[in-house]
């Protein structure tokens, strides 16, 4: 499904990415993790889109398409979905409103019809049941006086309305307390399936402990460093990051 | 810099959809102003004799005052000896009726949206439309008149209730209130003139619609809006202008008038032509808008969507002279490009506990300058007066401007005034959210603009809304891409 091949990228001329390289198939989960300024949350910016960021080498290929031509809502469109570490608010913009937007942005980019205001509304109380979403959220402007938690689950709601191929969830256990954690891991495992993928990008273990990945990558210094199954967690919890970090300096890792 | 800001520069880049012109005879008077020029207008109009006098008045008076510039604009000297003061359809025949108009000029409104057609009118709404210097046609009258409201041009009004006309044409701004009043009082051409007696509830929404077609030409049409007691009217004005490169002058007054417990509602969709990227041609639009609350518990609303025009010069304003009577003003004030707009209200509270409310959201792009000029006045005898301001700028890219000028005076000490004010700048991780949900970056932009400036869009007629929703996307497209 997506196929990074010596992925380099840099902000302001400094290189955060320094040669990714990785492979997600569909069905599979793998999580990202790494220390702080490891380039985690870069690597899901530059997937989605973000202009800030500048692919200075490498190549991103998703289902046969070269991700890097295609502009953010064009990403979206094919089928990749990201969600927030930090989601903006827009005041006056409802929730609904806007989901109802986007969906129909995608129908559109997919080449199919819009849907209507009824269909678009059965669909929304059914996957409100999946992420146990409070309809007042709904109704109130995007993300605009959210809590933390409240944010992270409206991005998970907004993830179950698009229905994405594959999903980036990066560092969506920050913040959020242990119930908030597991309604959003269960709202990811719920929307699990054969023909999807997602990476987790989390700076900790605890939400590995929810969704559970099938492979594990850690990320320092703008590359991955080591990869494993979802055991290299535990070992990384256990251990810390100064694990890695003195590996690399050993030369023994890569 | 990055991306966005190019995006931005290049939604701002729109086209203007109204740019026409119809090609039909015009009837117009020569260029220039003098005395012969109102009496011209006057005698065109088979003006009685005191009308014409009052013109008259306006004008020696209009010779004494010069140009106003305190206002935050810059634009070249006008010459107000080479505009032509009136315009008028040349109508192929007598009309008996509305089926009779020109199909060239039915052919502009259909063209604009604007059906003549009382049929294919959109139900609920009627329609006085006003080309260049006169009325062409105003929709459902009779039915109207059997509530005993009249809907009429103001031409027609003086002939038919020259009575109305004499006690209310100029009593909310005087002829002499300023110089573009004045002006105005001396050549106006025609307008609306509505009036909605003792306890009556106006069924449905009245609009005109204004549009200049004549090259060269001034509009400057007056609109008078009277509410008997315990009587209600929601009101909807228009406008749209060819693309030219010289710049036309739009000087017009509306006076409204609410007796005791009556309410008048107030909603402009202003899109007058722009100009052109670079700022070559477009309408000065020199408005003055004032409505007063002579009774009690009256209410006057003002609520506007400017988006076009190269200069907007206006304040909206309410005289709250009734004890416990209402003044609002919500505005959406959009400028692209080179437009420049200097808008906002007053406030005059007199009565006791008077209210006013005051939403004021610009939006600026391109390398446009947007000014919020307002005044709350407190009078010594308005006793527990309240005043709830709030005025937000929204800048979209970082050559335009954004300007906030508040005037505040208070001359009873239990009066409430509350202020606030806020600027922001549509954040590219609003765009890039938007973005990554599929969301292009026009549609966000609309999105974003539209949320922003929903409180304002909340108060027009809905049919009106969703015209408003889409003319400020067309305002703004290419200013983020």
């Amino acid at each position: 499904m997506l196929k990074i091949k010596d992925l380099k990228a840099s902000v302001d001329g400094k290189e955060i990415l320094k040669g990714i390289n990785l492979e997600v198939k569909a069905g599979e989960v793998h999580a990202i993790m790494g220390p702080n300024g490891s380039g985690k949350s870069t690597l899901a910016s530059v997937l989605a889109g973000r202009a800030d960021y500048e692919v200075t080498g490498g190549s991103v290929e998703f289902l046969g398409k070269n991700l890097l031509d295609l502009a953010p809502e064009e990403r979206a469109g094919e089928g990749v979905f990201l969600a927030f570490q930090y989601p903006v608010e827009i005041p006056g913009v409802s929730n609904t409103n806007f989901l109802k937007t986007a969906v129909n942005e995608i129908r559109q980019y997919r080449k199919q019809e819009p849907l209507d205001s009824v269909t678009f509304l059965n669909i929304m109380k059914e996957k409100m049941k999946l992420v146990e979403i409070d309809q007042a959220l709904l109704k109130r402007s995007l993300n605009e006086g959210f809590s933390g938690g409240e944010k992270k689950r409206n991005e998970i709601f907004q993830m179950a309305m698009l229905e994405p191929k594959l999903s980036i969830l990066d560092e969506t256990d920050s913040g959020l307390d242990i119930d908030a954690l597991r309604i959003v891991a269960n709202g990811v495992n719920k929307l699990k399936s054969k023909e999807t993928a997602s990476i987790v990008v989390t700076h900790y273990q605890r939400l590995l402990d929810y969704i559970v990945p099938d492979f594990v990558h850690v990320l320092y210094n703008g590359r991955i460093v080591k990869s494993g199954t979802k055991e290299l967690a535990f070992e990384l919890e256990e251990k810390g990051y100064d694990w890695i970090k003195n590996e690399v300096k050993a030369g023994s890792a890569v | 810099m990055s991306e966005n800001i190019k995006i931005l520069e290049e939604i701002t880049s729109s086209e203007y959809k109204y740019g026409f012109e119809t090609k039909i005879e015009a009837d117009s008077a020569p260029k220039g102003l003098n005395e012969d020029i109102v009496k011209f207008i006057s005698a065109k109009k088979n003006e009685p004799q005191w009308l014409l006098e009052w013109r008259l008045k306006a004008y020696r008076h209009w010779l004494t005052l010069t140009e106003p510039h305190w206002q935050n604009v810059n634009y070249p000297a006008i010459n107000y000896q080479d505009i032509i003061y009136y315009s008028a359809p040349k109508p192929k025949v007598k009309l008996n009726s509305l089926d009779e108009i020109d199909p060239e000029l039915k052919a502009t409104f259909d063209k604009l949206g604007i059906s003549l057609d009382e049929q294919k009118r959109l139900s609920g709404v009627a329609v006085d439309a006003v080309m260049d210097s006169v009325s062409v046609a105003t929709t459902y009258k009779g039915k109207l008149a059997e509530q005993g409201i009249i809907f009429c041009s103001l031409s027609e009004a003086v002939q038919e209730h020259p009575e109305l006309i004499k006690k209310y044409l100029g009593s909310v701004v005087p002829m002499t209130d300023n110089y573009f009043a004045a002006l105005n009082s001396a050549v106006f051409s025609d307008g609306s003139f509505v009036y909605i007696p003792k306890g009556v509830r106006c069924p449905m929404e009245l609009s005109t619609y204004f549009r200049i077609n004549a090259a060269n030409t001034g509009q400057f049409e007056r609109t008078l809006i009277v509410a008997e007691d315990s009587s209600y009217v929601s009101y909807l004005e228009g406008c749209t202008a060819p693309m030219r490169d010289e710049n036309q002058l739009h000087a017009a007054v509306v006076e409204l008038i609410a007796m005791d417990n009556a309410e008048i509602k107030y909603s402009t969709v202003q899109n007058w032509y722009p100009g052109d990227k670079d700022g070559k041609g477009g309408i000065y639009n020199f408005v003055t808008k004032r409505g007063i609350c002579s009774g009690v518990n009256s209410k006057i609303s003002w609520t506007q969507v400017e988006t076009g025009s190269s200069i907007t010069w206006k304040y909206p304003s309410v005289i709250l002279k009734g004890d416990n009577s209402i003044g609002e003003f919500y505005s959406v004030a959009v400028t692209n490009n080179m437009q420049q707009a200097d808008t906002g209200t007053k406030m005059i509270h007199i009565g006791k506990n008077t209210k006013s409310r005051i939403v004021s959201k610009g939006i600026s792009a391109g390398k446009s300058q947007n000014s919020y000029r307002g005044l709350v006045e407190v009078m010594k005898r308005a006793e527990n007066a309240r005043n709830f301001s709030q005025c937000d700028s929204l800048l979209m890219g970082d050559k335009c401007g954004a300007h906030t000028f508040p005037y505040i005076e208070v001359k009873n000490n239990t009066a409430t005034v509350e202020h606030e004010a806020t600027t922001s700048k549509i954040g590219e991780d609003q765009i890039f959210y938007c973005n990554q949900r599929g969301i292009g970056t026009e549609a966000a932009v609309a999105l974003i603009v539209n949320g922003y400036c929903k409180e304002v869009l909340n108060q027009l007629p809905m049919e009106f809304a969703v015209e408003a929703q889409k003319l400020l996307a067309i305002s703004l497209e290419g200013s983020v891409g």
